[in-house]
């Protein structure tokens, strides 16, 4: 049988249920698809196929044996190396983890394990999610699937192009400022990251905790409801996840948009936005308001600032979160172990580091540091809590708000490398909602003449995921 | 405009070891970043609280229970290139 690993999730579903195929064969659908393609895309850094198939072969006996089985169940999916997997290395791609094999799961893969999980592997990204392009990886970078020349995007780069070339059904990412909306949209595929919170971290390396989420990739919108409602909800094992009920989001996505209020905000289409990708956007938006949407232009006069209030508060966390890699408890020891112990910090952490976390780690240290907290620090989530005002007085007037992910589709392997402030740029569209614990559903739009995916998000008011699939459903 | 001074003195801050090209490298990249976010000083934020927590969740609580059936203590040790010595990691003395 061949295509399985293109089905959708429902799809495969019943055809599980009726005996058409069995989840063996679909988990061995994705590892060809993954023997094929990841060569040259490298979208994956470690595979774990025997447990892969000793889940599938699982599934396939709870059916054969009339027992109940999940939407979710013997799906094949991929998580981001930076997520926990019990017994199965979880490096962060990064030198100082490249062994490293955690001794419990983090909280959204036992609730996937819950749903009977076939997990394929673990995916690339940059250095501790830290990047936009997955150069920043210690097993290199992940390329694009339309155009190899081309990065996939990131910081969950790998994730994304494993979804996006049939290699995996769904796959784990986070998001900070942007690391799942934009490779979803230089990819070509769907990306949710949802309102802080919503989805528990615990087991997950924290970045910058304050900004920090814990989304997927999908190929439709379905599937990403599906794998949403299985992974959100309430966990004691992090604090920031309230108890809000997680509701069936599936029954959602055929209510359509008529009467809804979508704000096209100016900021988001202007200077810096090229004009093809600004185009795209505006056609499907017109589309909805074909669909009876009432469409009006809105001001998020902040918008400017939130790149300079993420490059203080990012780093500043990162820096602190950081601080408990030293090289004892766990990852690499330096080659040259020194004979004290404040030089074998500076040796482990030196080795231990690619660029740009030090890059990261030096101005969260430095706009942390005693006599520039305030100027930096403090100032910058002021500015945040403006940023936030904006979007309150603005769901005020809307129901939900669409606007490009990424200012230009994916660019060249190298061309942002040694630009960090250009790379930095890449988020600027993201980063504003993500200020604000939006959250926000990357949808493909459309491709740009040279071949390239093109991207919009829906972003709602906190705890609405339900009305960005509701309107992403219709995009 | 930060000088390579500082950036030494950041470096041990953070226990970081930088070799002298990257001493060079930080310089210029984060005088670059610094002179960048000097954006933020055109907002008026007199009368305006920070931002530490989006969703308003205040004093959560917990029971503070060791959980069992998770991570074994064997397990936590093994994690550590270290030697193990009397359940514990060896390290190295901390005063010379």
């Amino acid at each position: 049988m061949t295509d399985l690993n293109k089905l959708t999730i429902r799809e495969v579903h019943e055809g599980l249920l009726v005996k058409k195929f069995t989840s063996v064969e679909v988990t061995k659908s994705c590892f060809d698809e993954i023997k094929k393609r990841n060569k040259d895309l490298n979208a994956f850094v470690s595979l774990d196929e025997d447990g892969a198939m000793k889940s599938a072969q699982e599934v396939d006996a709870k059916i054969a044996n009339g027992e109940k089985i999940s939407l979710l169940g013997g799906i094949p999916a991929a998580v981001k190396d930076l997520i926990n997997t019990r017994g199965i290395k979880t490096t962060c791609c990064s030198p100082f983890l490249k062994d490293f094999v955690p001794p419990y799961d983090a909280t959204v893969v036992e609730k996937l394990k819950a749903h009977d999980f076939v997990m394929l592997g673990k995916t690339n990204l940059d250095e501790f999610a830290c990047g936009a392009s997955t150069e920043h990886s210690c097993f290199g970078v992940t390329k694009n699937p339309y155009d190899l020349e081309r990065v996939a995007g990131g910081s969950s780069g790998g994730s994304a192009a494993a979804v996006a070339a049939d290699m995996a059904f769904y796959a784990l990412g986070t998001d900070t400022g942007g690391s799942i909306r934009q490779p979803a949209s230089l990819c070509g595929t769907y990306g949710m990251k949802v309102t802080y919170g919503r989805v528990s971290r615990s087991g997950v390396t924290a970045m910058a905790s304050s900004w920090d989420t814990v989304g997927h990739f999908a190929r439709n919108v379905d599937d990403v409801a599906i794998v949403l409602e299985a992974i959100a909800g309430r966990d004691v094992k992090d604090s920031t996840t309230p108890d809000i009920k997680v509701p069936d989001y599936s029954k959602f996505l055929s209510a359509g948009v008529k009467g809804l209020k979508i704000g096209l905000p100016k900021e988001y289409f202007g200077e810096g936005i090229e004009k093809e990708t600004a185009d795209t956007v505006k056609a499907a938006v017109l589309k909805l308001e074909k669909e009876g949407a009432q469409v009006v232009e809105v001001s998020l006069p902040s918008t400017k600032y939130a790149v300079a209030v993420y490059y203080i508060t990012m780093p500043a966390e990162l820096s602190t979160n950081l601080e408990r890699f030293d090289g004892i408890r766990y990852g690499k020891k330096p080659a040259n172990e020194p004979d004290n112990l404040v030089d074998y910090y500076f040796a482990a952490r030196a080795e231990g580091f690619g660029d740009e976390i030090k890059r990261r780690i030096m101005i969260g240290t430095y706009v942390l540091s005693a006599g520039y907290y305030d100027a930096y620090y403090k100032k910058a989530q002021k500015v945040r809590t403006v940023i936030i005002q904006d979007f309150v007085k603005v769901f005020e007037k809307v129901d939900v708000l669409i606007a490009p992910v990424s200012p230009f589709p994916a660019f060249k392997i190298g061309e942002l490398v040694d630009n960090p402030l250009a790379m930095y740029m890449a988020d600027a569209l993201t980063i504003p909602a993500s200020a604000a614990g939006l959250p926000s559903l990357a949808c493909p739009v459309g491709m740009s003449a040279s071949g390239l995916p093109i991207g919009l998000q829906v972003i709602a008011p906190q705890f609405r995921e339900d009305l960005c699939l509701q309107v992403g459903a219709r995009v | 405009m930060l000088n390579e001074d500082t950036i030494k003195h950041v470096a041990k801050l953070a226990r970081l070891g930088l070799t002298d090209a990257e001493v060079k490298k930080f310089t210029t990249q984060l005088s670059g970043v610094l002179e960048y976010v000097e954006i933020l000083k055109e907002v008026d934020t007199e009368n305006v609280a920070e931002t530490s927590q989006v969703t308003g969740l205040k004093d959560v609580f917990g029971k503070d229970e060791v959980e069992k059936g998770k991570a074994s203590r064997e397990e936590l040790l093994g994690c550590t290139e270290l030697p193990i010595d009397s359940k514990q990691v060896r390290v190295m003395p901390a005063i010379k």
